[in-house]
This record gives structure tokens, C-alpha cells and sequence, in this order.
């Protein structure tokens, strides 16, 4: 654990892929079975265990270090794991248990204790690491490995350990599991290739690049098609036959995961298609219109899913590729003669609960500039609420994995803006754990006592470092209270902070005191310039609802 | 054993910093005065311009090759153990551990002994005199590192870190940032312990004082200058600089640079990410929270006074203990050196 420890270590400071990947062969290539296919695994986010709350972690250390060194060395760190890490007081190295736990120790203890023995054990192999194992303990368990490095370039490496396409590492990769043993005993050569035998196997999806306006320039319109971006979650319809003959329909995620237990209502849908592979938007669709996505949020993340939630949040896939018909892979093939396919496919099955994503007629960039600034003329009707801007892509594309640049374009609308008054700032993490970098703002209303704020929303970028150090110089000048690692400061009408705030869309929202909640917030600017009392309105907002 | 009251007149803060009204000297002042013991050659406890300075040779030394010969009135060399008399109290300076030259300084008076630890540590320091407890009662104690979080790991642990990058990336120079007064030629000495032995290369604005320890003979081994049209060519080798230098245009004409920082604060994440650094190696001169409470305790004082970086943990450890203990909060310390956080921001 504490090799792999390191190699995440030193891949979280290292910004250069290139870099990156090096690390990532050193470690392959120096580290036995079955650890390294842990590694791959958590690296892919491919372990499946349940993850500890901060809680557990929380208890662990409270038993093992006074409350008032903790809560000062929690506020100067900012992140939980790292300041446990830190903080264990871990038996010197001669009293240490003499072998630090494997990774593949880890993984499968994880995998078979059940919860309540989980704390015990825990807490043993924090004794048994250093400092950066006992990080990388605390974030695996937690489910909180973020480290720079993507499925893709996992497997990119994986793929140039022996000199594979990194497409074939993609091709058998949905049907192996970890360890992987097979996987690099094949890209070593020792054995041949492992034989996916999943009749409805995951294909890794082709991804846009957004788009700025300048960019038109180098493009020529009648390269393209256009269609609406749709604001639901992409996901990958797959059916199949297995060898018994079986029918297997599968709803994948844009990641892979399969998410066919949430959606049953889905997976009945799909019944109807035969050996087919459909990338699409998924979406709730009511009395024939597309609902925003709040809507769909509502369907998601449910841990039962009643007849009553099917009922009323029905779900709809809005089709827009076909990857796979009839066991033939259609990827080879260019954009326009894939949709001709699936165009064909839907008028023969008509299948309830799938249509097509319709194709936006253009022929100039300056027609579909209009037509994305308003969907709904456009052709798009009532469904222009569910719409976050336009995909372009060149009639001529083949359907690659990842993010090529050049074939597929995204074009969102462009954000909303509001004035709104910074009320309180909190420190951040990582990176800016010594920095009040969370900011919650709010606009005006009026009340019987007057006008006050209101919260809005919350921000945590859209600044340059730069910014942010004269952010954080003004908060900590403006201070009125504190409460733990937040601050709340000075917004009144006479005094505050200004912040230009753009984002992408409003819900209500009853969670939130001010009844809407928006998304993807972020700084714009700092209106430095500009008096707190001039600052937006709630009723500014509340316009902007729709539906 | 001394009492509150005596011990606070022994010793009292004064806008220029810690002043000995009984032996009329102030302990690395920040503003020019008459008298000034200097504990150590960092710049922010070493300043110019005083009247008369009692300090060791290998400070006074540092600070002339700093200021030059004529940085104070009048100089006097102090050695590790020596007691002078001043005014009613008797001084002598004792070994920190810290940069070379650094010195504790321990203040005799009637019935009670005060130490001022200056800057520094416990972990082993092949280029310097290693640190001695000095029993007191009234412990004057830095704490930049003063926080449970900051327990530096073993050194060799961090120099292999940069020797097997440097087998991994043989392609990439690896630039180390290090303060020049003390960390560089730590670290070099401990590359050196380590089995590395290549010539170790250094920026031009560190090759003055490393001149001055290797004339104090410590044995460094093979250094060099990087000349300008070296750089393109020093891939695979190691180059210590100012840490500012990694982040400079100088840094740019090296090939591929792996960016390193030796430092206590490179333990926190985002500190080392805030720098830009991509190899945080934890070396640090200053001592971590467990020999900070380890020295308060064996120095066997009664009295904490806590200064010079995160005061309140130490002093809520030492009330704990059954200590009296308050925090001295002085400004103006933590200009070189360690005492202060990377980036800290506008903060
Ligand atoms: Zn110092
Ligand atoms: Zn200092």
C-alpha cells in the first residue's frame, strides 16, 4: 500500500500526461500481481466496496487525540483524510508492525468485513503505514481518490506496456474484472488476448470539446450537423443474446457503470431492440414534453425504485447515435451513414419510450446561432426548457472513444449573469485549503423590516489565483463572526462585496430559503467598482424560472 | 525556579523584540540598537546596523559575508559553552541545531535560568553542531512548525524520493528549492550520505555562503555553478536553488525540470500544489510538534513562552501538561528561512 501510496502521491503534483503515464508504467512494471491490478481498478474507479462516512474517520482519531489539537489542526489543513493522515499517532518504526498491509489485502478485507468490524481494522493498518499510505488508506475508503489520472490514461498505459492499440484495452475492458490478471498477462504476451464474452458489453463514448464562438472561423458550416444538447444524462442503451440464447439489455452510464437496476422501466423499454448498441439522453418526459432536468434529478439516486416514482417521472431515451446493430460494429462507418441506420432501426421496431434526437436545419454558423439562442423557434417547441445549447458534429465523423479534437463540438447557451453580495466565505480545500475560497453570496429583499439579503447560491471558482488572494485579503478584513472555518462578513447596503455571478440555470428549489437553486455557479467578476445597494433582486431571479 | 514576575522582568518585549533590561541587550532585534545577541545568520534574526554584536564566530561570519565586514559597530565571537557577564546577568550560547552557527542562548540570572531557543531542531544535520537541551525554567520556544499535523518523516526516506526520480526521469533536470543559508547545503550533505555522487550543481545566489560552509570544513563534495549555458545540458543532474528561482525564467532553459522544494511545509498538499512544486521532499531546520514538546519537556521548565509561528497549539499542550504558558506574539520573524508558509497568500 504504501508503494502505491507514493505513486499517487507523486502523480497528484505531476500536471504533464506524458509525465504521468511514465509514473504509471514505472509502477506497472515494478509491482507484482495481484497489487497492480488493484491499483488499475481504484485508479479506474472500478472497486466496488461500501465507502466510509467521515464520520468513521472522525471517531477513529477523536479516540486518539485531544479535540482542541485536532479542531486547529483540521482548520489549518482543510481536508479530513490529510489531517487524520498526519495526525495518527502511529507507533514509532520499531514498535510498527513489520510489513505495512498490500493494497490487495486492503481491497479484499474491504470487500468481506462487514461494517462493524471495519473500524478495528482500519485503525490497524493506519499503525502499519506512513504518513502517505495512511492518506491514501483514508481517501480509497472514503471513496475520495481523486488523482489526476483518468480511465483513459490508465488504460493508454496499460495498452503501452505492450505496445497494444489503446482501443483494444477499451474493447476487452468491460468484460474483465480486478485484479486483471489476464488483462496483463496479455500486454505482457504472455498469454493471448482474454475474450470478453459480455453479449452486452459497455463501449467507451465519444465526447465533444466545447466550443468558443471564435472558433467558426476554421469550421465550414455544410461539414456539419447540428442537433439540440439535450440537459439529461447521457447514457448507452445496449441489448444482446447471450450463448444461452438469453436477451441481456443493459443501461450503461457515460462512465461504464451500469445502471440497469434504477431504470427497469427503461430496461422493459429495450426489450423491444435486438443486439443493438444506442447512445442517447436520457430524460423524463411527461404528456410528450421534456422535462428540465430538476425533473429527472428527482428519478435519480433513488435506493427503491416504486411504481409510483415510475409512474411519475417517466423516463425517455432521446436517441442520437447507433454504435452496434445486429452484432456489426458501426463505429467505422461516418456520422451520417450511423444515423441513417438508426433512422432505419426506429421505423422498423417503433419502439414506445425511444425517439430520435432531431436534427437543427441550418445552413449558415449565423442561422444556428439564432436557433440556439432560441430553441424554442427553432423548432424545438415546449422541449427548448430541457435544451443547454447545440452539438455540431462533422458529418464525416467515425465514432472514436475519448475526446478527439476536431470531429464533435458543444455549444451551450450562453450563462446567465446576476450582481449578487458576498455573505459569507469559507476555506477551501487542497489546493486552497489556506484560502477562504467558498463563497456564498445573495441578493436583495425587500421584507417588513426592509431590504435583506438572501442566499443564493455558492461559489468555489471562476477566479484567477490572483483574485482569489485579494478575495481572501478582503474577507479576513471584513470579518464580522466566525464559525469554524467559515466567516461571514460585511454585506450591507452601505458596505460589501460585489460578485458577478454566471451560471447555467435556476430550479426551485425548497430546500433553500430563497426558494431557487442555481447551477453551476461561478465568478465572473469581482465588481469591485459596484455599491452592495445596487446589487440584483431576488424578483431578477425569479424571472428567470421557467416552467 | 522563578517567578512570574521575575522572569518577565528578566525579559520583556519591546517594539524592536525580546530586550534583557538587567544586561541591557536585545536578542535578535529587529531594528537597529545598541546591543544584540544574534541567535543565528537568517536574515530576519540577523540585521545590520547594531551597535554591538555578540554572537558565534560562524554567525558573525554569515553576516559579514552578507552585509559586509562593517555590519556592526563593534563584533564579539562567542563559543558554544562560553559564559559572558552582562550588566547583572551571565549569557551563554548553546547549540540549535539549525544552520551552522546557530546558537540557543541562556540567560542566568538570580535563582532563575531562561533559554531563548531561537530557530531549531533535533533531526540529524551533518553540517552542523547538533542541538543540546539546556535545563531551564523558563523556556522561550519557536514554533513554526507548531502544530500535531507537522511530524517530519525520516530524511533519507525524502532524499531517496529525489535520487530514484532522478533514475526515473533521467531526461528531466531536477531543480531543488532550498533556502541558501542552511537547507542547500544540508541537503547536499545529506545527497551525499545518500550515495550521491554526481557533482551537485547550485544557482549563483548560493554560492557564497556554500563557499563559507565548505571553508568551515564541511565536506559537500564536488559543487558547481551552473553556468547559463550549462542548463540545457544538466538533464538527470541535480540543481539546489533559492526556491523563488524555480518558478523564474532561469528555470525555464533546463530541460523538462522536475520542480522539488525541501521544506517542513511541503507535508501539507496544498502548500507544495500553491508552489507549483511537483516533488515535495520534507526537509526541514525547524522542529516538528514532537521534538517541540519533547524539548519543553526536557528542558524541565516550569514556563512556556511560546513565539514565532503557531503559538496556540503549543501553548494549549503545555497548559495541558500543567505548564504555565503564553504565547509571545512578535512580528516581523519569518523573512528567510522556513518561518514562513510558501505562499500564504495576502494573508
Ligand atoms: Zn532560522
Ligand atoms: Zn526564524
Amino acid at each position: 500500500m504504501n508503494r502505491f501510496a507514493a505513486l499517487l502521491d507523486r502523480l497528484a503534483y505531476e500536471p504533464s500526461r506524458n509525465n504521468k503515464r511514465r509514473l504509471l508504467v514505472d509502477y506497472f512494471r515494478t509491482t507484482d500481481d495481484p497489487d497492480r491490478g488493484y491499483a488499475l481498478a481504484a485508479m479506474t474507479g472500478s472497486l466496488k466496496f461500501a465507502h466510509a462516512k467521515p464520520a468513521l474517520i472522525r471517531s477513529l482519531i477523536a479516540e486518539r487525540i485531544d479535540p482542541v489539537l485536532f479542531a486547529m489542526s483540521y482548520d489549518y489543513v482543510g481536508d479530513l483524510s490529510e489531517t487524520v493522515a498526519l495526525l495518527w499517532p502511529a507507533p514509532d518504526l520499531a514498535h510498527r508492525p513489520n510489513t505495512a498491509p498490500q493494497l490487495s489485502t486492503i481491497v479484499e478485507t474491504l470487500h468481506e468485513t462487514p461494517k462493524s468490524g471495519l473500524l478495528q481494522q482500519i485503525a490497524l493498518w493506519l499503525d502499519a503505514l506512513d504518513e502517505t499510505g495512511r492518506w491514501a488508506l483514508l481517501k480509497l475508503i472514503t471513496g475520495a481518490l481523486r488523482i489526476g489520472v483518468s480511465a483513459r490514461l490508465a488504460k493508454t498505459t496499460l495498452a503501452s506496456l505492450g505496445n497494444i492499440d489503446p482501443q483494444e484495452v477499451e474493447e476487452v475492458w468491460h468484460g474483465l474484472r480486478p485484479p486483471y490478471l489476464d488483462l496483463f498477462a496479455w500486454v505482457e504476451g504472455r498469454e493471448p488476448r482474454p475474450i470478453s464474452d459480455d453479449p452486452a458489453p459497455f463501449r467507451a463514448p465519444m465526447l465533444a470539446h466545447a466550443l468558443e464562438t471564435a472558433q467558426f472561423e476554421t469550421l465550414q458550416a455544410g461539414d456539419f450537423t447540428a442537433e439540440w444538447k439535450w440537459d439529461g444524462i447521457r447514457v448507452q442503451a445496449v441489448s444482446g443474446t447471450g450463448r444461452d440464447g438469453a436477451h441481456v439489455t443493459r443501461l450503461y452510464s457515460r462512465t461504464g457503470e451500469d445502471m440497469s437496476h434504477s431504470f427497469p422501466d427503461m430496461i422493459e423499454a429495450l426489450q423491444a431492440f435486438d443486439d443493438v448498441t444506442i447512445d442517447g439522453e436520457l430524460l423524463v418526459v411527461r404528456d410528450g414534453r421534456v422535462q428540465p432536468f430538476s425533473v429527472l434529478q428527482q428519478r435519480l439516486n433513488r435506493k427503491t425504485v416504486s411504481a409510483k416514482l415510475i409512474q411519475d417521472f417517466p423516463l425517455h431515451i432521446r436517441a442520437y447515435d447507433l454504435l452496434a446493430d445486429q452484432g456489426e460494429d458501426l463505429r467505422p462507418l461516418p456520422f451520417v451513414e450511423r444515423r441513417a441506420r438508426l433512422e432505419a432501426l426506429f421505423a422498423r421496431i417503433k419502439p414506445r419510450q425511444f425517439d430520435l434526437s432531431p436534427i437543427i436545419s441550418f445552413g449558415t454558423w449565423d442561422e444556428l446561432t439564432q436557433a440556439r439562442a432560441d430553441p424554442a423557434l427553432a423548432g424545438a417547441g415546449p422541449d427548448a426548457d430541457a435544451i443547454e445549447g447545440v452539438m455540431l458534429k462533422r458529418k464525416d465523423s467515425i465514432y472514436v472513444p475519448g475526446r478527439p479534437t476536431g470531429p464533435w463540438w458543444k455549444w451551450k447557451r450562453d450563462p446567465f449573469n446576476v450582481d449578487a453580495v458576498l455573505m459569507y466565505a469559507q476555506r477551501g480545500h487542497g489546493r486552497r485549503s489556506s484560502f477562504y475560497s467558498d463563497f456564498t453570496f445573495g441578493v436583495w429583499r425587500a421584507t417588513a423590516q426592509g431590504d435583506e439579503l438572501v442566499p443564493v447560491g455558492k461559489a468555489y471558482f471562476g477566479f484567477t489565483d490572483e483574485e482569489l488572494a485579494q478575495l481572501d485579503r478582503w474577507v479576513r478584513n471584513h470579518t464580522l463572526n466566525r464559525f469554524g472555518p467559515v466567516r461571514e462578513v460585511t454585506a450591507n447596503a452601505g458596505e460589501g462585496l460585489v460578485l458577478e455571478i454566471a451560471f447555467e440555470g435556476l430550479n426551485r428549489s425548497a430546500r433553500h430559503k430563497s426558494g431557487v437553486a442555481m447551477r453551476f455557479p461561478r465568478i465572473a467578476r469581482i465588481r469591485w467598482d459596484k455599491p452592495a445597494r445596487d446589487a440584483d433582486r431576488i424578483e431578477n431571479l425569479e424571472a428567470l424560472l421557467r416552467g | 525556579m522563578c517567578g512570574v514576575m521575575a522572569a518577565s522582568d528578566l525579559l520583556t518585549l519591546t517594539p524592536a523584540g525580546l530586550y534583557c533590561p538587567s544586561g541591557d541587550f536585545h536578542i535578535d532585534p529587529l531594528r537597529p540598537v545598541p546591543r544584540a545577541l544574534i541567535t543565528h545568520g537568517h536574515s530576519d534574526h540577523a540585521r545590520a546596523g547594531h551597535g554591538q554584536v555578540l554572537a558565534t564566530a560562524q554567525t558573525l561570519g554569515i553576516m559579514a559575508l552578507r552585509y559586509g565586514p562593517d555590519f556592526a559597530g563593534a563584533m564579539q565571537a562567542i563559543a558554544y559553552g562560553e559564559r559572558v557577564k552582562m550588566g547583572d546577568v551571565g549569557v551563554s550560547f548553546h547549540p540549535a541545531g539549525h544552520v551552522l552557527g546557530s546558537a540557543q542562548i541562556l540567560i542566568e540570572a538570580q535563582r532563575c535560568r531562561l533559554v531563548i531557543s531561537g530557530d531549531y531542531k533535533r533531526a540529524a544535520d551533518p553540517t552542523c553542531a547538533a542541538f543540546e537541551v539546556v535545563p531551564c525554567d523558563v523556556f522561550i520556544t519557536e514554533a513554526t512548525f507548531g502544530l500535531p499535523v507537522f511530524r517530519h518523516p525520516p530524511l533519507a526516506q525524502e532524499v531517496e524520493k529525489l535520487i530514484r526520480s532522478c533514475q526515473l526521469f533521467p531526461d528531466r533536470a531536477h531543480l531543488v528549492g532550498a533556502y541558501s543559508l542552511g537547507k542547500a547545503q544540508r541537503v547536499m550533505a545529506l545527497l551525499r550520505q545518500c550515495g550521491w555522487d554526481r557533482p551537485i550543481y547550485i544557482h549563483g545566489a548560493m554560492e557564497k555562503i556554500t563557499r563559507f560552509y565548505q571553508e568551515q570544513g564541511i565536506d559537500l563534495g564536488d559543487v558547481r555553478k551552473v553556468a547559463a549555458a550549462d542548463r540545457p545540458n544538466l538533464a538527470g543532474e541535480i540543481i539546489i536553488c533559492p526556491p523563488s528561482a524555480t518558478q523564474d525564467i532561469w528555470a525555464r532553459k533546463f530541460p523538462d525540470p522536475v520542480v522539488a522544494f525541501a521544506s517542513g511545509w511541503m507535508r501539507i498538499r496544498a502548500r507544495a500544489r500553491q508552489g507549483g512544486v511537483q516533488l515535495p521532499l520534507v526537509i526541514s531546520d525547524h522542529a516538528d510538534w514532537d521534538d517541540l514538546c519533547t524539548t519543553v519537556e526536557e528542558s524541565g521548565c516550569t514556563e512556556v513562552w511560546v513565539t514565532h509561528g503557531a503559538e496556540d497549539a503549543l501553548v494549549h499542550w503545555a497548559t495541558q501538561k500543567g505548564l504555565r504558558a503564553r504565547p509571545l506574539h512578535m512580528m516581523g520573524y519569518g523573512d528567510e528561512g522556513e518561518d514562513e508558509p510558501v505562499s500564504e497568500g495576502a494573508a
